[in-house]
């Protein structure tokens, strides 16, 4: 027998250094109810869409439930998929309430009509998060489809007219909606609710979608400016770590928490390091296993190997390693990025050089799980299809017009 | 809320709950949803034990604290109260 020695943790210190060893529960982490899904989001990081047979029943989503409680994570964050569509999901949200644990779930608002959003506001320890990713119908519906614009103000205004307290708007922030940030401003002040942004991720159909709208450096240079003027009153999930290698630290922990402080159990109960990063080189296990999830989070080899310091790579060398810590794993593994290596988006330029130079043989890794509509969806995105992106003269309509065939 | 008193007598607030890790404690109001962080292991073991003394002063003797240290822990004891994740209790024994 081998044994595999890891670094022991230090004792007191900075708690960033100690969470890079890992908790013995999550802080928070991510449940994702079902992957069905009224929309068809063009940047879905769960590739989301059709329900899956395998879906966690009732009982078990309420024995894990139980199974938080005892290990006093407490409190989830609850998506999806949309998480409303389960017929169970209200019941489920009861029971992890009357559980101590707290539940805050994201949602397009597709049921917030006025008796749910009354429901709502009468319950203690929950919090709403509408999805939301253009400040404008038009920017938004792009990506998330035709109506869904409309959709969610509803949800928002049947919640501010019910009294419901602390609601969240979170906004992907995109190469589309970037020069928005004071406009959404407005309009979650408008509804009495409070801005959460959170940074683009290359997962699930993220990947297809990634190069095309994630924000360009100088978008990064102004989103970092005005986090820093703003910061206090907008959430951001510690998603904007990365930016911190501009110098100043943004407020939040500022490092990597996958299968150290957070992770993701998907609707089928597997147990992912991180919600960005559904895909096998990231899977745990699953809270169905004997041990259920507890087992999973305490003893798994990929949470022990994900529990310990960078210590190599490129990153490690740099002058603003400590800043951001090497930025996201999700974003650096599904653009085909070495994990010990620079974050594709990193601020001083470092990934821009090394995505030049990846190897046009590798073929970044993609997903095998997906959930996505397979035929037409009830107000599909136009960003990739033919009405978003009008011919641009009459006569080019061919399909090799504009390819550069040289 | 005045300024934090180790002299009076102290207990984790009702809503709070206390879950031990490997470097100290998470804290969890249950009411705010603030959440904290106990950075050691004996400052766990105070507040635990806040409920069964006279006073702050009191709980940390018995538990133990360094009197150079003491200074350090009423400092983390005040931020705690200001953050109401403890709280002044009456009829003190």
């Amino acid at each position: 027998m081998t044994a595999v020695l890891r670094p022991e943790r230090p004792t007191g210190g900075r708690l960033v250094d100690q969470f890079e060893y890992g908790l013995d529960a999550p802080i928070c982490l991510t449940w994702e109810l079902t992957y069905a899904c009224n929309l068809a989001c063009v940047h879905c990081l769960s590739s989301s869409g059709r329900r899956d047979p395998r879906e966690l029943s009732t009982a078990e989503a309420e024995a894990v439930i139980d199974e938080l409680q005892r290990m006093q994570v407490f409190y989830v964050n609850v998506g999806g998929g949309e998480p409303t569509v389960r017929p169970d999901f209200w019941h489920l949200l009861d029971y992890a309430i009357g559980h101590d644990v707290g539940v805050k779930f994201s949602t397009n608002g597709i049921k917030l009509d006025k008796a749910r959003a009354q429901q709502l506001a009468r319950t203690d320890y929950v919090d709403v998060q509408i999805s939301l990713d253009g400040a404008t119908a038009e920017v938004n519906d792009a990506v998330r489809g035709t109506g869904s614009f409309a959709t969610a103000t509803r949800a928002l205004e049947n919640l501010a007219e019910a009294g419901m307290k602390d609601v969240k708007v979170s906004v992907v922030v995109t190469r589309e909606n970037a020069g928005q940030l004071d406009d959404f401003t407005a309009l979650t002040d408008r509804y009495g609710a409070q801005l959460r942004i959170t940074r683009l991720r290359p997962s699930g159909r993220g990947a297809d979608v990634w190069d095309r709208l994630h924000p360009t450096q100088a978008q990064q240079r102004e989103l970092y400016r005005w986090l820093l003027a703003n910061g206090d009153d907008v959430l951001t999930g510690d998603s904007f770590f990365h930016l911190s290698a501009f110098g100043e630290a943004l407020p939040g922990l500022n490092l990597c928490g996958a299968g150290r402080v957070v992770c993701l159990i998907d609707p089928v109960g597997d147990v992912y390091a991180c919600p960005f990063a559904i895909h096998e080189s990231f899977l745990a296990g699953n809270v169905r296993d004997e041990g259920g999830f507890q087992r999973v989070w305490q003893t798994s080899d990929l949470f022990q190997e994900l529990r310990s310091p960078q210590t190599g790579g490129a990153c490690t060398k740099c002058a603003h390693f400590d800043a951001c810590r090497g930025g996201c794993m999700a974003a650096k593994f599904f653009t085909g990025l070495p994990l010990d290596g620079p974050d594709p988006e990193c601020v001083q330029g470092y990934g821009e050089t090394a995505l030049a130079a990846r190897d046009r043989e590798i073929v970044p890794p993609k997903s095998s799980i997906d959930h996505s509509h397979t035929g037409p969806v009830r107000g599909q995105p136009t960003l990739l299809g033919m009405p978003g992106v009008p011919p641009a003269k009459l006569c080019d309509e061919s399909p090799l017009t504009g390819l550069d065939l040289r | 809320m005045g300024a934090f008193d180790p002299g009076l007598p102290w207990r984790r607030a009702r809503s709070v709950a206390l879950r031990p890790e490997p470097f100290g404690a998470l804290v969890y109001h249950f009411g705010n949803r603030k959440l904290s962080f106990l950075k050691s292991k004996l400052l766990l073991s105070v507040v635990e034990a806040l409920a069964a003394h006279p006073s702050a002063t009191a709980t940390l003797v018995a538990c133990g604290v360094a009197e150079a240290q003491r200074p350090a822990y009423v400092k983390a004891l005040a931020d705690l109260a200001r953050s109401q994740m403890i709280e002044p209790r009456k009829g003190a024994a």
